[in-house]
């Protein structure tokens, strides 16, 4: 475990000065978690003090990746939260089936696991042919993974056990080819996203879409940042388009609150109203 | 350390535990009477797709026991339960936040942030207490309570039904006070 090397002060110092370098701009993030990012970035990289850390993050373009990469938390599963893909499969993908057209955004997808099952409940349902996936997140590094589609196999217990219990009833393992320590998703559950960095802080609205997913991500924003993004996701549905959010996110205090409807009082899914 | 600017003054009892601790937890509560403190209770268990430990407690006691809401502001009186499956962060205005990062300590949530965190903010009005498990989780956090100038409890190892946290915990430090299990509730409630 880390001691706290970088404080409130260093921490605020570096993150204004990242917003007019590169135009990353952090400040309306959850200063527990970044601090603490910060911090382990900081341990880990074995940094003699806060100005080598400082100038590397500030003039080194190669590690400005890395630094985004790792303040970023990257922490994701394919179907996590089997109940909530038991309710997208069973209320959600039905209604989207009787478009002629669907586009689904999850935004902020990190490594894509969960891009991958929507795929995958989409070929189930026999809708694959005509949707779309949008894939987006602020971190470039993460977005190779989506494209690749390759895990490590020791997950993939852990997905499949996932699958199951979100009601999935085919042979979980036909979906993927395993090679030594790596298992790579089928090309035919890839070949209808479409992946792109998109920064939530600073990036606008891009297309309509019918459902929207992004988990676990507001919770590492303040509120006013929340209450912006969720304005962003409101702006970028259809009318009865459904929002999806991580199970411990919250719109009800939000300003677009009271023009959602929950499906049900388990699960973050959200259907705008009329 | 920079301490959290607040209006209120009370203190933030954070209580770490693992295999063996609900049982402490529940005689805790049970006989729990000081509204005064605000408690969060950082406890290892299975990630139960709704786990609904925060109503079982709530029944057993007379103050109010809930599982900590992303952004809630903590505040005396209170039970907080970190929820399964996210590590429970404090904000420098007193306020919870939820994350979703690597496990610590093979632990989500871990004792060690959770106690690190109120410790940078809260400083010496914490009072960290450690109790049974089999995971070295939240020593590390309890030292840094230390460190802040809060006050260091450990469950007495004897009568601990897994042993190995708090003696670890022994081993590494000097604790403030050592208690067993139906001890701890009479010491928060002499808390002023």
């Amino acid at each position: 475990m880390f001691q706290q090397e970088i404080g409130d002060n260093e921490v605020e110092l570096l993150l204004n000065e990242l917003v007019g370098v590169y135009g990353y701009d952090f400040t309306s993030y959850s200063t527990a978690s970044v601090k603490r990012r910060i911090n382990r970035l900081f341990i880990l990289d074995r940094f003699k003090s806060f100005d080598d850390f400082r100038g590397r993050v500030l003039h080194d373009k190669n590690y400005i990746k890395r630094f985004v990469q790792e303040i970023t938390v990257n922490v994701t599963e394919m179907f996590r939260d089997p109940l909530f893909y038991k309710l997208i499969k069973e209320q959600v993908l039905p209604v989207l089936a009787t478009y002629p057209f669907i586009r689904i955004w999850h935004a902020g997808c990190s490594t894509g696991e969960e891009v991958y099952s929507m795929a995958i409940l989409l070929k189930e349902a026999g809708i694959m042919h005509k949707s779309l996936l949008y894939a987006t997140d602020i971190n470039p590094g993460v977005l190779d993974q989506v494209v690749k589609g390759i895990y490590p196999l020791r997950s993939l217990k852990q997905f499949s056990e996932n699958y199951i219990l979100s009601g999935g009833k085919e042979d979980f393992s036909s979906y993927y080819t395993a090679k030594y320590d790596l298992a790579k998703f089928d090309d035919e559950l890839r070949s209808k996203m479409i992946v792109s960095t998109h920064n939530l802080v600073s990036d606008r609205s891009f297309n309509e879409f019918q459902l929207i997913i992004c988990r676990n991500v507001l919770i590492y924003f303040n509120k006013p940042l929340q209450d912006k993004v969720l304005s962003l996701f409101d702006s970028s549905l259809e009318k009865r388009g459904f929002l999806a959010l991580g199970s411990k996110e919250q719109i009800k205090f939000a300003s677009v609150s009271g023009k959602y409807e929950q499906l049900d009082p388990k699960e973050k899914i959200w259907r705008r109203l009329n | 350390m920079e301490k959290a600017k607040l209006n209120d003054d009370f203190r933030v009892v954070m209580v770490g535990g693992s295999a063996g601790s609900l049982e402490v937890i529940i005689k805790m509560l049970g006989s729990l009477v000081n509204n005064r403190l605000a408690i969060l209770l950082i406890v290892h268990r299975k990630g139960s797709i709704h786990s609904s430990l925060a109503n079982l407690l709530d029944m057993k006691t007379a103050v109010i026991v809930k599982e900590a809401e992303e952004k809630e502001f903590i505040k005396p009186g209170y039970v907080y339960i970190a929820p399964a499956d996210y590590h429970l962060l404090i904000e420098r205005n007193g306020s919870m936040s939820l994350d979703y990062s690597e496990k610590i300590n093979f632990s989500r949530p871990s004792i060690d942030v959770s106690f690190e965190c109120a410790a940078d903010v809260f400083g010496d009005r914490v009072i960290g207490i450690l109790l049974s498990g089999g995971n070295a989780d939240g020593v590390e956090g309890l030292k840094t309570i230390r460190k802040a100038g809060g006050i260091c409890v450990v469950q007495d190892p004897g009568s601990a039904l897994v042993s190995y946290m708090p003696q670890h915990a022994m081993n590494e430090m000097e604790p403030d006070k050592t208690l067993n299990g139906g001890e701890i509730a009479d010491f928060l409630n002499d808390i002023p």
